[in-house]
């Protein structure tokens, strides 16, 4: 075999590497882009919610409603816990990875309970299961109905509302299954303060 | 009154099956209409002209394996000097060059179609790798796949042939004509669904608290659709399929789990077309879809009767149901996107995982990786069966002898060897025991055991998918991973072009009353149960090691 002709592949991989960066890396991202930004700009950009006037943060990145201690805010309602950073840090998205034998998330899950059914006044077996665990991101933008309902009571009195109409809001909020059987019934929680923080400023 | 999630759950499952049934005949006729037909398209013709190639030359198995090597190795370059680079590079987000091991291993698993992610994306890969190196791998790992499985097919229904086509030839087509045009209009979709697609770096906003929040940018939609479409799964996030940004709502989490399967699961009908005879075809992808159906019934009855902490590492959008068919769509593919942690699923539920990619990726598998997969499967039941019943091994009018059935042998051998070694030297040999101990494994005990021995199981089957407490980003797991991601890929597919050669140069021989029918639900049956006891025999040991203690502990 001759040199020339053992090296023409490599000369051949090398040129079609080449055109593909440009056609398959560039110019169709390019393309994506484009569309994305002329047609359909709002989720191509985040999917952003706005609060007087101002933007708050993504209907689809979850975030922390506590102080900066961590502890949390009782006016607001509140994420699941969080693995993401120290906790809805949108630059180190994350899960937990706990195994289900590790002794961590069986304490972690405990302690949680207990603070959840203080801070809400429940009992601690009427924290739901998305309350005590984390999400999969570390940025789930939602919580379950049950827990939305669950922290009706505390946010009425940190408000100053009273529980009948912050109990209709949440009902309000619940988004069922997508197209009535696709995944689970939902509260998204960004959206559900910022209708709250509209009603509190009345 | 509220649907219970049972039946929300089984609905979904439905919802797929008839839009697999209803999808698989037509992208079938199409993928055998891409591989066989006569007409270049003109774009095709120019870019056969650039890079020096003549289209009507086929080509003989050592020249089509040779093809795949080079191309691959100049693949494996590029992905190198992109992340050395990435300090020169515009929209890198100000990260910089990323270090040697790293790199080869990342560079390694993005053109072995594995994505395996020693990194976390959100802190190591600016724009300009991610969808220069990234993105271009995520296309043409996938295209190299669907050739081989294509060059076997057509081993098997020619005559007397020296020749498999044109590596080049069925490279360019499988972009083209199949991935290219697929991909775009998926990446829309994902687009309307909420999947972002912008150059915005992190915004930083302030939150009705007074707190500050972060929103990553990305072009992430374009990524996202050849990630699934191409059974890829490396993440633009490090949450992978699990952040919003990549899978907002269940809308998207269902055409996602679509995207993985769909080309793998019309293969067959492809396989079916080109030799001639549908009926091969159904039989070999109902042996793919009993197994799926298995492994998922287990791994959704795990998850639901876990106890307190199931939703721990999943995301309330999906829940369980939309996790654990997510979670059997990506490991019975080679995917390896994830939209639940893994790695915090029961014990049995997380070996479910596992177990999907030891049976060698068949339940459907990658795109073309699952087919050649199986095809060889089906060469060895044939010869078992031959065996037991005395009839002739032969298989499409092919006849199996000893090379064939030696080749055969050498390819189930090879990922069990590459997952099972790796794990045994990560804790036999005494300097890398203590880094493995002390650094990569996360999770005490058994279920530790368990996070390397998927890591090896992942990377030798070119799967992705991690129990991701695992810290991969050390020398060792960098670099024995990445050979083994290598070897996974490589040293089976040229066992496969080598059978595909020995059966294109046979006569057929007609078939007598003595030839087992390869269509039937006997052989179906059959063709189980080889699948079943090769995986069980080979891996029984080191999962009683793993999960199945934890599990029954």
């Amino acid at each position: 075999m001759s040199v020339r002709t053992s090296a023409r592949p490599w000369w051949v991989a090398l040129r079609a590497m080449l055109v593909f960066t440009v056609v398959l890396g560039v110019a169709y991202t390019a393309l994506l882009t484009g569309v994305g930004q002329l047609v359909l700009p709002h989720q191509a950009n985040g999917s952003t919610v706005s609060s007087g006037g101002s933007v708050v943060g993504s209907s689809l990145i979850g975030q922390s409603f506590a102080d900066e201690d961590g502890k949390p805010l009782a006016r607001w309602f509140q994420s699941r816990p969080s693995a993401a950073g120290d906790g809805y840090d949108a630059s180190a998205s994350s899960a937990s990875n706990l195994g289900p034998s590790n002794a961590d998330l069986a304490s972690s899950i405990k302690d949680r309970r207990a603070a959840i059914a203080a801070f809400e006044g429940v009992a601690p077996a009427a924290v739901p299961d998305d309350a005590l665990t984390a999400s999969g991101s570390g940025l789930d933008p939602a919580i379950s109905p049950a827990y939305a309902l669950l922290q009706v009571k505390r946010v009425a009195a940190a408000t100053g509302l009273s529980d009948a109409v912050v109990h209709r809001l949440v009902e309000s909020r619940i988004s069922g299954r997508e197209a009535g059987y696709l995944g689970e019934p939902t509260v998204n929680v960004l959206e559900l303060n910022v209708a709250l923080a509209a009603l509190t400023k009345d | 009154m509220t649907m219970p999630d049972s039946v929300a759950g089984l609905l979904q499952i439905m919802t797929v099956l008839v839009v697999l049934v209803a999808l698989h005949r037509p992208m079938g006729a199409y993928l055998a209409w891409v591989y066989s037909a006569r007409r270049d398209w003109r774009l095709e013709r120019g870019f056969y002209r650039v890079i020096g190639v003549d289209p009507s030359r086929e080509q003989s198995s050592g020249a089509y394996l040779r093809g795949i090597l080079v191309f691959s190795t100049v693949g494996i370059a590029f992905v190198f000097a992109l992340q050395k680079l990435q300090a020169l590079l515009p929209y890198s987000l100000g990260f910089g060059s990323i270090p040697n091991a790293l790199s080869f291993n990342t560079a390694v698993s993005f053109v072995t179609n594995t994505n395996w992610q020693s990194y976390s994306p959100d802190v190591t890969m600016g724009y300009a790798v991610q969808l220069g190196g990234l993105v271009v791998q995520n296309f043409v790992s996938a295209a190299v796949g669907m050739a081989v499985a294509v060059a076997l097919i057509r081993g098997l229904a020619r005559v007397r042939s020296g020749t498999l086509g044109n590596f080049w030839v069925d490279l360019t087509r499988g972009l083209a004509r199949v991935l290219v045009p697929m991909a775009v209009v998926a990446a829309v979709v994902l687009l309307a669904g909420g999947v972002i697609q912008n150059f915005g770096g992190f915004e930083h906003v302030t939150t009705l608290t007074g707190g500050s929040a972060v929103i990553p940018g990305g072009p992430v939609a374009s990524q996202e659709a050849i990630k699934m479409l191409g059974t890829n799964g490396g993440g633009f996030f490090n949450a992978n399929s699990a952040h919003p940004f990549e899978n907002p709502n269940a809308f998207t989490n269902l055409f996602e789990i679509v995207l993985m399967l769909i080309i793998p699961f019309s293969m067959p009908r492809l396989f079916g077309r080109l030799v001639g005879d549908t009926r091969q075809g159904t039989a070999i992808a109902a042996v793919m879809a009993t197994i799926f159906a298995a492994s998922l019934t287990a791994m959704t009855i795990f998850e639901t009767h876990g106890a307190t902490g199931a939703m721990e590492g999943k995301e309330t959008r999906f829940g369980v149901w939309s996790s654990t068919l997510f979670a059997t769509a990506t490991t019975s593919t080679s995917t390896g996107a994830v939209n639940s942690a893994h790695d915090s699923y029961s014990a049995l539920g997380g070996m479910m995982a596992l177990l999907d990619m030891m049976f060698g990726e068949i339940s459907p598998g990658g795109v073309g990786s699952g087919l050649y997969g199986m095809l060889v499967l089906a060469i060895i039941t044939v010869f078992i069966a031959g065996l037991l019943v005395g009839r002739t091994p032969e298989y499409l009018g092919k006849k199996i002898g000893p090379r064939q059935i030696t080749l055969a042998s050498l390819y189930i051998l090879v990922t069990p060897t590459l997952a099972l070694a790796g794990t045994a030297l990560s804790f036999a040999l005494p300097g890398v025991r203590d880094s493995v101990i002390s650094t990569s494994i996360f999770n005490p005990g058994l279920h530790g055991v368990t996070e390397v021995l998927y890591a090896y199981t992942s990377a030798a089957n070119n799967n992705g998918s991690a129990f991701a407490g695992l810290t991969a980003n050390t020398d060792w797991m960098n670099i024995s991973l990445a050979v083994v991601m290598l070897l996974g890929r490589f040293v089976p597919i040229a066992f496969v072009l080598a059978l595909a050669s020995s059966f294109a140069a046979q006569d057929k021989v007609p078939a007598t009353a003595g030839t087992l029918p390869t269509h039937r639900p006997q052989f179906v049956g059959l063709l189980l149960g080889v699948s079943i006891v090769v995986t069980a025999l080979t891996y029984f040991p080191v999962l009683a090691l793993g999960p199945l203690a934890e599990g029954l502990n």
